[in-house]
């Protein structure tokens, strides 16, 4: 390996490294504000200038220029020093010293570099330049007079997001960063806008002037928003969430999150259920615990097993689903389901394999597959962050995409290989047969959506019969079966087998079938008109579809507010940290089938989430391996769904509302803004 | 004889549009002659002769031509070569680019095909300044001749497949800077590029580029027709050659003229553009490269000699030998800091120092201008400038600190008085402290 002295140190590096990358090798820390290790590079703001020997006698963009063998690299003579506090006094001649009122203050990388490199006084007379304001969405706050046109914005939504619409116009001093027309950003990573940019310039709209940085306690914790469990930390001051903002990840999120993931979390504040609710003379009251657990208890005790239901929702921890699980099953409960939309897949028999709900080429590897076919899918919405990794691949140009079901935009060019189960059949007459053939690494992509309606087994077995065993998509060495689910909760509650029993009922026939008593555990994303009849026992921590029909309601707690493991959709088993407490006289979950069943006198074996826990793997050992993805194995494709009738019609994707797909995000403002901008024509938007 | 340079070594023989520019009028003059001969001693003929020749690249820096051609890649590979012709001649000043093209627009169109054989590109594209318009219209028209003629085209009589376009630009002088050209020319905005890598690796569309000025691709028929040492045996070693100088400002009759290099600047100006207004005691300064170069002031301008490496010597340079003279009545501070204002106007605002100091310095300019400032801002002025040189992407960072560093280090006592009659002109003149709020 080639070696490079930096400040006299010598250093071994990686060919095609730059400057900048070796003196952080050797420990010395290189100031920037352009410079992004995700992001092209632009060397505009020239504070990362070194000396460089052999080279010309001036200072050198340490950012863009390649390292060689045996190079000289000084990054701490009076050359550079002098260089970069050049840059830094012409950096702030004109940005607004506004830092007592700047959301960015604090975590400001120009306030910090100030520090190290800025003069104390200003020795700039003229007037401050001013530039007007932009209006780029309710997502983006922006104040451009701050802007110091570093571009990381424009190339994240270029190169990230895959939207063309940051640029920057005019020239010269007159240069401002803006949207194609000021129009509202439209990716569904603008957030990440945001984090990038390294100054006040665009700061969180939803969360502006709430907080200054360093009064907020940070708790590291996994996001469920959707299925990927990107690693997030919560701010929190007191018991109010502030914000998520995502924390390094290199094989889910990586340094990205979603706007739904980052900014629904002010719905954690708001339509809470805060104590126990029973439903008295038709309207429901206030109550105690005992009160409520009595209530349910005796309505439990009062039938028999068959009368019971039970629906777990889309943001469920495990420990709540076991909890539940033994319960009821101990009741002899056999209708259980996590499976709220009706998913037709998991394990349907004893000695289906896990692979066959599981996501098993895993995120990170999805950019060594040279093909990949997307099925019933809006990816972009569905797995914004799994989306962006698929640009990412094609960006370097080795993967061929094709698409069956609606043609989204997608941010990549796709092949569009028909919207309906017949396209499934036709793709052997195709040239999309031949990619498929050749590939060496295929991966297909299933929507949930078409496997949830009452076909999706049928869907999925076509899949099997049409795509993956014909061209050996699960291999050995390779598993490219995916199954893109949107819920954190829900390999978690396939992984521990809550579904029905043996001749129970799933959730299609829990909510159409008369039972004297349902209840929905975080479950609000069904067709509650069913359930009229039926005396439902919500428990969760928001009020909306399901507590609204609720006869009993068992305040539960967020996923900020316990901690709780979660599987994402890999099957990799994350542990979510408690940042705040539970809401006034809530609990959490498991803690609340615990003392339901002492009440039922079917006292659950666990008192602490520790031994609950150790039940969890001791009965599932696919928990016990925390924080890695498993290793996909083959299995025999052929049993995945059942051959039957597939109905007419688009293999379409089951989400409506990307900004409103959960009892949090339904409870946002922020999620109401952006829904209202995004999902409308542009047209509209525009006003 | 006036000047040096003797009519029969003269290369532009057309530089005035007195003859005939179409292929007829270049024919007679030696354009187009024995063309296919010089092709026929091969590549490495040419660009050793050009080497030989001692031409260094006419647009401003005085790069050899022909080591610069050597860098393109001895074989094509799997991307095509270009060169790219850049006829964005925007620095004040400079107005030699477009007497070529309107008036010998053939000695450029052959220089095209013979650069282009050298580096084995197919294509050669002239990216022409936003203002030219006229230019655009004689320089097609001739293209379009040499295509009727089959001088150039696919399967022309010189047997290399060629073609020719011509890309009228947008009217920014950043383009003129090599690399923004070519993203301009690729339908981007016009902001220069990181180098490495340079053009000749990684340049139009990502394919190895050669971009010249010019004139220097228009000297190279006639160089090679006439032999290197013909062109070496102009000038002062090392800065061999004809140049087109073009004088302006306060001189009897300014001038474009093609003369030897080296020439003596007071020969250059008396021979050719009457002398200074006023006589030669009348000369303050000079400008000698374009707009972006240090000013001369007249006590160094006795014996100068008008070439690369003489004027280096004097902290100035020659630049595309665009002469600036200025005679005693003018105002110095305020000549500069129009050139502050052009540089701030036309800075394209990627970089931090010039996006940034060029307003700064053009602001503080102005105040100096009338006097409206303090001494110390003077050393300020120039810290600033040397802030901004050299640590920026592109050259114009340093095209915009050079022309303040030449007033101060040379008339620095100007800027003094004025800022002394400013003061003295206020009756309660209340200090810099007081009056910063």
């Amino acid at each position: 390996m080639p070696i490079a002295k930096v400040n006299g140190v010598e250093v071994e590096f990686e060919p095609g490294m730059t400057v900048l990358q070796v003196a952080e090798l050797a420990g010395e820390e290189i100031p920037r504000f352009c410079y992004h290790e995700r992001l092209s590079i632009a060397g505009n703001c020239r504070m990362c200038l070194v000396e460089v020997k052999p080279g010309p006698p001036k200072p050198q963009a340490s950012c863009a220029l390649p390292a060689a063998d045996g190079q000289e690299i000084f990054t701490n003579t009076p050359m550079v020093k002098k260089a970069r506090e050049g840059v830094m006094e012409f950096l702030l001649i004109n940005h607004p010293l506004d830092c007592p009122i700047c959301d960015q203050g604090g975590e400001c990388d120009l306030q910090d570099q100030a520090m190290g490199y800025g003069r104390d006084g200003s020795r700039y007379q003229e007037n401050k330049r001013a530039v007007e304001e932009k209006h780029l969405g309710p997502t983006i706050k922006t104040y451009m007079t701050r802007c110091i046109q570093c571009t990381r914005c424009v190339r994240f939504s270029t190169e990230v997001a895959g939207v063309t619409e940051m640029g920057m116009i005019s020239r010269g001093e007159g240069a401002e960063i803006t949207s194609y027309l000021e129009q509202a950003v439209s990716s569904e990573l603008s957030g990440n806008l945001n984090d990038l940019c390294p100054v006040g310039a665009l700061t969180h709209k939803p969360w502006s002037f709430n907080y200054r940085p360093w009064e907020l306690t940070k708790t590291e914790t996994i996001d469920v928003m959707d299925a990927l469990g990107a690693h997030i930390r919560i701010d929190n001051r007191g018991a109010a969430v502030l914000r998520a903002l995502p924390r390094l990840k290199e094989d889910l999120n990586e340094e990205w999150l979603s706007d739904k993931s980052r900014y629904a979390v002010d719905g954690l504040g708001r339509q809470r259920l805060d104590k126990p609710y029973v439903r008295k003379g038709g309207s429901l009251t206030p109550a105690s615990w005992d009160e409520a657990l009595n209530a349910v208890a005796g309505k439990l005790q009062a039938i028999t097993a068959e009368k019971i239901g039970v629906i777990a929702g889309d943001l469920q921890d495990a420990e709540s689903l076991k909890a539940a699980k033994d319960l009821f099953t101990s009741l002899g409960v056999k209708n259980l389901d996590c499976r709220q939309h009706g998913e037709q897949f998991g394990p349907v028999s004893a000695n289906t394999p896990r692979e066959s709900w599981l996501f098993n080429t895993g995120v990170a590897a999805l950019e060594e597959a040279d093909v990949i076919l997307l099925v019933g899918t809006n990816l972009r919405l569905e797995a914004p962050l799994i989306n962006a990794r698929i640009r990412k691949a094609w960006l370097k140009g080795q993967v061929q995409i094709g698409v069956i079901g609606e043609a989204y935009d997608l941010t990549y060019d796709y092949e569009h290989l028909g919207s309906d189960a017949k396209a499934l059949k036709d793709i052997k007459k195709g040239a999309f047969r031949d990619l498929l053939k050749n590939a060496k690494k295929p991966a297909v992509l299933v929507g949930t959506g078409p496997l949830s309606g009452e076909d999706g087994a049928a869907v999925l077995s076509l899949i099997a019969s049409e795509v993956l065993a014909p061209y050996n998509v699960v291999r050995e060495d390779w598993n490219g079966f995916n199954i893109v689910h949107q819920a954190a909760g829900r390999v978690a509650g396939l992984d521990m087998g809550f579904v029905p029993g043996e001749g129970g009922l799933d959730t299609r026939g829990i909510l159409n079938g008369k039972l004297d008593v349902v209840v929905l555990i975080g479950a609000d994303e069904i067709d509650t008109s069913g359930l009229k009849d039926s005396f439902v026992v919500y428990v969760g921590s928001h009020g909306d579809a399901g507590a609204s029909v609720a006869d009993v309601i068992l305040p539960g707690a967020a996923y900020t507010e316990k901690s709780g493991m979660y599987v994402n959709l890999e099957g990799r088993v994350q542990i979510a940290e408690r940042a705040v407490f539970p809401k006034g006289e809530a609990k959490e979950d498991w803690s609340i089938f615990r003392a339901l069943s002492s009440k039922l006198g079917q006292t659950l074996p666990y008192d602490s989430l520790s031994d609950l826990r150790r039940a969890l793997i001791t009965d599932h050992p696919t928990f016990g391996r925390v924080d890695a993805k498993p290793v996909a194995k083959a299995f025999d494709v052929t049993t995945l769904g059942v051959k039957g009738e597939i109905k007419d019609g688009l293999l379409a994707s089951n989400i409506k509302d990307f900004y409103l797909t959960n009892p949090i995000a339904r409870a946002s403002v922020a999620m109401a803004e952006i829904s209202a901008v995004r999902s409308t024509p542009l047209s509209l938007a525009a006003e | 004889m006036v000047g040096i340079l003797e009519d029969k070594d003269r290369i532009f023989t057309n530089l005035y549009g007195f003859h005939d520019w179409g292929l007829e009028g270049a024919k007679q003059r030696g354009a187009w002659n024995a063309t296919k001969d010089i092709l026929s001693y091969g590549r490495d003929w040419i660009i050793t002769n050009v080497k030989n020749s001692g031409l260094r690249g006419r647009g401003g820096a005085g790069f050899s031509t022909g080591l610069k051609w050597s860098f393109m890649p001895k074989e094509v590979k799997d991307r095509p070569h270009y060169l790219v012709v850049n006829a964005d001649e925007s620095e004040p000043g400079t107005c030699k680019d477009r007497e070529i093209m309107r008036h010998d627009p053939h000695l450029l169109i052959e220089g095209c095909l013979i650069a282009s054989f050298a580096m084995q590109a197919h294509a050669c594209y002239v990216y022409l300044r936003g203002e030219y318009v006229f230019e655009r219209e004689r320089l097609e028209a001739a293209i379009k001749q040499a295509y009727e003629a089959k001088l150039v085209g696919k399967n022309n009589i010189h047997g290399w497949d060629f073609d020719i376009y011509v890309h009228h630009g947008g009217g920014a002088y950043i383009c003129g800077e090599e690399t923004a050209l070519l993203e301009s020319l690729e339908g981007k905005k016009g902001q220069p590029r990181l180098k490495p890598p340079f053009p000749a690796g990684a340049g139009l569309y990502g394919c190895p580029t050669t971009v010249n000025n010019v004139e220097s691709i228009a000297v190279v028929g006639t160089i090679l027709r006439r032999g290197a040492q013909w062109f070496a045996g102009f000038g002062a070693p090392n800065n061999a050659g004809t140049k087109l100088f073009c004088i302006s400002g306060h001189v009897e009759k300014p001038c474009n003229i093609e003369e030897a290099m080296s020439i003596p600047f007071r020969q250059l100006v008396e021979d050719h553009c009457g002398g200074i207004r006023g006589g030669w005691g009348n000369l303050k300064a000079i400008i000698p490269g374009g707009s972006s170069v240090p000013m001369i002031p007249a006590e160094q301008c006795e014996n100068l000699a008008m070439d690369f490496d003489t004027l280096r010597g004097l902290g100035s340079g020659l630049g595309t030998a665009a002469v600036i003279v200025m005679d005693k009545s003018t105002d110095l501070i305020k000549a500069i800091a129009r050139l502050s204002y052009f540089y701030k106007h036309e800075s394209c605002g990627q970089c931090t120092p010039c996006r940034e100091g060029t307003g700064w310095m053009w602001r503080v300019m102005e105040r100096m201008v009338t006097g409206d400032a303090d001494p110390k801002e003077i050393d300020t002025l120039l810290e600033v400038t040397k802030q901004v040189e050299g640590h920026t992407i592109c050259a114009l960072g340093d095209a915009a600190a050079w022309p303040i560093q030449g007033l101060i280090r040379h008339f620095r006592h100007e800027i003094e008085d004025r800022i002394t009659l400013y003061r003295s002109s206020k009756s309660n003149f209340a200090g810099h402290t007081i009056a910063a709020e």
